[in-house]
């Protein structure tokens, strides 16, 4: 008897979704605009987090070396820098890399060049180039390299300077406008959410306020609340598995067009290929969003006229 | 089976009481017309024994249930002992009339067996077997009232209710909605009828109550119309 009931307030709900047209369709409608704002929101948090990553990785500090430290000595100071639970990334550039690197950004300044060339031999340090996890952690990684002595063979220090100090203010100030950025973003996310959501309720909500005789009907001729309530509910899962299938399709060309124009501005961040890779995701999120939306406002909306 | 044991209802607001100490009984196989002017009290008394309002006084008792007394849990169950006909038919517009008719028969928990071979049966009843897959829009007025009649009687109730089932109707419809009902309680299920078409109370020629102003001013059997 249980999947008897199953399959008929499955029918019972496909086709009151089928012949309920214009009903549906206002409510598929005004599904698809929240699905669509919630898909959007989506995109928008993780361009948020691309840009602030690639805000994140642009930060670091970087320690200089005598002259005469010796790779072995740099490279054990490197190893015991990855140790360290904050610190993401250590790379090592020799004197002789930092040479290279540096007749490289300067090939089209001739005067540098042979500046460089009549100081003669190399006057470049050999540094570790340090990458926190998160920028607030640089202080204690600054902390670690003062106190923990990184000496050579002869006892004095290999370090000759950390770039720390002259960047200490930026970092500070762009650690806080991250936190900043992602608190805004959270709340714009939420509000907008929530709103339409609110609205996809009320639209549900008017959808079975035009069967109320209906139910009025079925509760006469002998139907449980729960016959009469299943296939609404069923009704309203299927406007939101349409709504977020019709947003998936349609997020297809429009982040192929809007990645292919904006991809430059936002320093890489291609909304395509972020549809491509996280499609899973995105169809698990949106359908997900799609069948509880429909499904509680369609319950909650039809409760009113079941209690009396 | 039935029984009005001193009821009034006084409804919110109103200075006159919609019934006023109304006592009747309805034995099994009756066929009864309740007649009397618009505002007499008719509707009001069908649905105190629907349960779809509270007397203010006075019990109704369905055979040994308590109407009024039924938790809102049970009344589905107890409504399913009662078929219902209306005025405006109240079909549900997204369903077919063999639907309209199967919903009653589901609602109740009856098997896809049990539906296959009733539905059609009842559709020839009420002689609709070539518009079983008909939307209630597609049906005039004498059509839909006869899937209601369908609808109603699908689950051999005991009683059938209908509140002024010929009040849309012309007066060949009528008199079909009539002989069908007449079938039906010759079948042996109890009908209630509201009317005030003196021609439908005339071709019953059965048991006529008169109401006006919430109370039963006369009570024949045989009973012609008149006020």
């Amino acid at each position: 008897m249980i999947w008897t009931n199953i399959r008929r307030v499955s029918t019972a709900g496909a086709k009151n979704f089928a012949r309920s047209g214009s009903v549906s369709f206002a409510t598929v409608l005004i599904m698809t605009v929240t699905l669509g704002i919630i898909g959007a929101l989506i995109f928008l948090s993780a361009l948020l987090n691309y840009t602030l990553t690639g805000i994140r990785n642009k930060v670091d500090v970087s320690v200089y070396f005598v002259t005469t430290a010796t790779t072995e000595n740099i490279t054990s100071l490197q190893h015991r820098l990855e140790q360290l639970p904050q610190v993401s990334e250590v790379t090592y550039t020799s004197r002789e890399k930092a040479l290279t690197e540096f007749r490289a950004r300067h090939a089209n300044d001739q005067l540098t060049l042979q500046a460089l060339d009549e100081l003669g031999g190399n006057p470049l340090d050999a540094s570790l180039a340090i990458k926190a996890k998160d920028p607030s952690q640089y202080e204690s990684i600054v902390d670690f390299l003062n106190t923990g002595p990184a000496l050579s063979s002869s006892g004095t220090s290999i370090i000759d300077r950390i770039n720390y100090a002259q960047n200490k203010s930026v970092i500070n100030r762009l650690s806080l406008a991250i936190t900043a950025t992602q608190k805004v973003g959270i709340a714009v996310v939420l509000i907008f959410a929530l709103a339409s959501i609110i609205i996809a309720f009320a639209t549900v909500r008017l959808a079975i306020y035009t069967s109320r005789d209906e139910i009025a009907v079925m509760r006469l001729v002998g139907a449980s609340n729960a016959y009469i309530r299943w296939p609404f509910v069923m009704t309203g899962v299927l406007s939101g598995i349409v709504s977020a299938i019709i947003v998936l399709v349609l997020f297809l060309p429009v982040t192929w067009y809007v990645g292919h124009v904006t991809t430059l501005w936002f320093g890489g961040f291609d909304f395509f290929a972020y549809y491509r890779s996280h499609i899973w995701a995105l169809s698990g999120a949106l359908l997900g969003s799609g069948i509880v939306l429909g499904g509680v406002a369609s319950f909650l909306a039809i409760r009113r006229y079941l209690t009396t | 089976m039935i029984y009005f044991e001193k009821v009034s209802k006084m409804y919110d607001g109103d200075s006159v009481p919609a019934l006023e100490d109304v006592t009747l009984s309805v034995e099994p196989k009756e066929f009864i017309s309740i007649v009397g002017h618009s505002g007499a009290g008719k509707t009001t008394l069908l649905k105190m024994l629907l349960a779809e309002e509270r007397p203010t006084k006075g019990t109704i008792f369905f055979e040994s249930i308590n109407v009024h007394e039924l938790p809102s849990s049970a009344l589905y169950h107890y409504r399913r002992k009662i078929g219902m006909v209306f005025q405006d038919f109240r079909l549900i517009p997204h369903k077919t009339a063999y639907e309209n008719i199967a919903f009653a028969m589901e609602a109740a928990g009856r098997t896809d067996e049990e539906i296959a071979s009733d539905v059609p049966h009842i559709l020839e009843l009420v002689d609709l077997a070539d518009k079983a897959s008909h939307f209630p829009r597609q049906l005039s007025g004498g059509e839909q009232q006869r899937v209601a009649i369908g609808r109603a009687i699908i689950n051999q109730p005991e009683v059938i209710v209908a509140d002024e089932p010929t009040g849309n109707l012309d007066p060949i419809n009528t008199f079909e909605i009539v002989e069908i009902l007449k079938k039906i309680n010759e079948l042996g299920t109890t009908i209630i009828i509201t009317t005030h078409n003196k021609g439908v109370v005339d071709a019953v020629n059965r048991r006529v109550i008169t109401m006006d102003r919430g109370r039963v001013v006369r009570d024949d059997e045989k009973g012609q119309y008149v006020l």
